[in-house]
């Protein structure tokens, strides 16, 4: 099995508070889907920003360790790297879905644009490429070009997936991608997420461990800044080898 | 224990019902004063500008070539004033608008804390300059400044006045549009930024398309007041009436014409009075169109991206 990335020793904190990850390291597979489980303030939400680098953005905050991206070995934290090129190749899904005030065809083809893509023919294509993956063509492909505000939750976040798909990253970070959206919608990204992973190494935060146990292949739990375990979902959820995890996991704390 | 309900004949219910009834139409007076005065302006201005064309021809009017309702040989041709306001809008607006946005998108996206709090107050400030102030800043500073540039411009000109509007119209640009990007919400920055935008161009194409309808009402508001404005450019444009879009020359727009004229003695119901309530007019209806404008284009922007 392949290490699509490798995070080391990785300490963090927001100004000079305590760490808020301690001493993390686990490895991320390639086309697999690692999910990343714990009570609210564990740092799972914290980590998954460090892989693209959004704390650059805010100033504030302290971290060391590495996130080593393979097979180059390159450490996307270390301060040699631009976090904007780390950015071009690390996708993200937001909590809430959040469509540009764009048309459809525009938001997908934003990430493009941005990288200096202007042929027209090849953004045709991959936004037609990129909503087939999201499973949104076929309710959207007769109008691209109305705005995306339009869509359903649901469909907006299909959308935003769709839009960071077409910019092929190495890996997709999602931060509770389904937390705003009613159970219908959040089963279609499930089943969309799994489909996924054949093209994409998925990096997932989430707080329904249901989710973490039916879509991800890899579970890690962390707890106040700590990853206890980590482990193939099957193992955690039905074998956990820490008492933490299992008192988590059946539901007596968190 | 019994539960009681007041019964609706009740004193006390009367009372709070009375009570109620009294807010609601004081609430109402208030709020129908400023429609009211606004309907009595437009009332008192058409039906003292109605006469007017008792005695001028609408088509003298739109098409005589010079404006001298107060000479002997008297002559009504609006779009000499027409002229000059918008001549001293468009210049005004070529600086307010281009800067305002630009200052908003720093103040909004760049700058720091700390920089804000110093720049914001500054730029109120230019807005609590008296207009008279910056009308002999226009006339005694940037005129000759600018006679060192371009040779043969005349001392009283469109170009000066205009620029110097457009400077004083910035904060009303800038302070309304910097609220309306500062509002977006932080997940569509963040969702532009995780992409692997750099912030200049998640500024441009997504901040600001986002806080569009804020931004449009901020423009609105600045052209509306370079149309209205009357003391920067009745000191610092001349008051010479020129169907002409030469900045360099001296020109008069509608307000100027107006302070002039309402500062000597004229007859009341002589064509000259007429003649001011009929410029006023034409610069509400300019102000009116020009907002209805604004509005359409914002809905539709609305409509297309909500």
């Amino acid at each position: 099995m392949n290490r699509k990335a490798e995070v080391k020793n990785l300490n963090f904190s927001y100004s000079h508070s305590a760490l808020v990850l301690k001493s993390v390291s686990l490895p991320i597979f390639e086309n697999k889907i690692t999910a990343l489980i714990g009570p609210s303030g564990c740092g799972k939400t914290t980590l998954l920003r460090c892989f693209n680098r959004m704390h650059d953005l805010y100033g504030n905050v302290k971290y060391d360790g590495s996130i080593l991206l393979l097979p180059d070995q390159v450490n996307i934290l270390s301060t040699d790297i631009d976090p904007i090129e780390v950015r071009m190749k690390i996708g993200m899904v937001f909590q809430k879905p959040n469509p540009f005030p764009k048309s459809i065809y525009e938001n997908i083809a934003y990430g493009l644009r941005i990288r200096g893509i202007k042929k027209k023919s090849y953004i045709d294509e991959k936004v037609e490429d990129s909503l087939k993956m999201a499973g949104l063509w076929q309710e959207v492909s007769d109008r691209l070009h109305t705005g995306a505000n339009s869509l359903s939750g649901g469909q907006q976040q299909r959308l935003c997936i769709a839009r960071a798909l077409a910019t092929e990253p190495d890996i997709l970070l999602l931060d509770e991608p389904t937390s705003a959206l009613d159970p219908i919608s959040t089963a279609h990204i499930e089943e969309l997420v799994a489909s996924l992973k054949k093209k994409v190494t998925i990096l997932m935060v989430t707080h329904n461990l249901h989710q973490a146990a039916r879509t991800a292949d890899y579970t890690a739990f962390m707890y106040l800044g700590e990853l206890i375990e980590f482990g193939e979902s099957s193992q955690i959820f039905t074998n956990p080898k820490e008492q933490k995890t299992e008192n988590y996991i059946t539901g007596r704390f968190g | 224990m019994k539960t009681e309900f007041s019964t609706p004949h009740s004193t006390k219910r009367r009372f709070r019902v009375l009570k109620e009834f009294l807010i609601k139409a004081f609430l109402f007076i208030c709020a129908a004063s400023s429609v009211l005065v606004t309907v009595g302006v437009v009332w008192t201005l058409v039906v003292e500008a109605l006469p007017f064309f008792d005695d001028v021809s609408l088509s003298q009017f739109l098409f005589d070539r010079e404006w001298t309702p107060l000479f002997e040989n008297a002559q009504y041709g609006i779009m000499t004033l027409v002229c000059g306001t918008l001549l001293t809008t468009v210049i005004a607006l070529l600086v307010a608008i281009p800067l305002g946005t630009i200052t908003a998108v720093f103040l909004s996206e760049y700058s720091s804390e700390k920089m804000r709090e110093i720049f914001k107050p500054i730029l109120e400030l230019l807005a609590a300059i008296p207009t008279v102030v910056y009308g002999y800043f226009a006339m005694l500073f940037v005129t000759p400044l600018l006679q060192k540039i371009i040779p043969g411009i005349s001392s009283f000109n469109a170009l000066s006045a205009g620029l110097v509007m457009g400077v004083m119209i910035i904060p009303y640009i800038s302070s309304l549009s910097e609220d309306a990007m500062r509002a977006v919400p932080l997940h569509l920055r963040e969702g532009s930024l995780a992409l692997g935008a750099s912030k200049f161009q998640t500024s441009f194409r997504v901040i600001l398309p986002a806080a569009f309808s804020g931004v449009a009402s901020a423009y609105i508001l600045g052209i509306s007041r370079a149309l209205g404005e009357t003391m920067v450019v009745a000191i610092a444009a001349g008051l010479q009436p020129r169907l002409s879009f030469n900045p360099l020359e001296s020109t008069q727009t509608i307000t100027a014409f107006i302070v002039q004229v309402s500062l000597g003695d004229l007859p009341q119901g002589s064509i000259g009075y007429r003649s001011i309530y009929v410029s006023g007019l034409v610069l509400l209806i300019f102000t009116l169109v020009f907002n209805l404008i604004g509005q359409l284009i914002r809905s539709n922007m609305e409509k297309k991206f909500k």
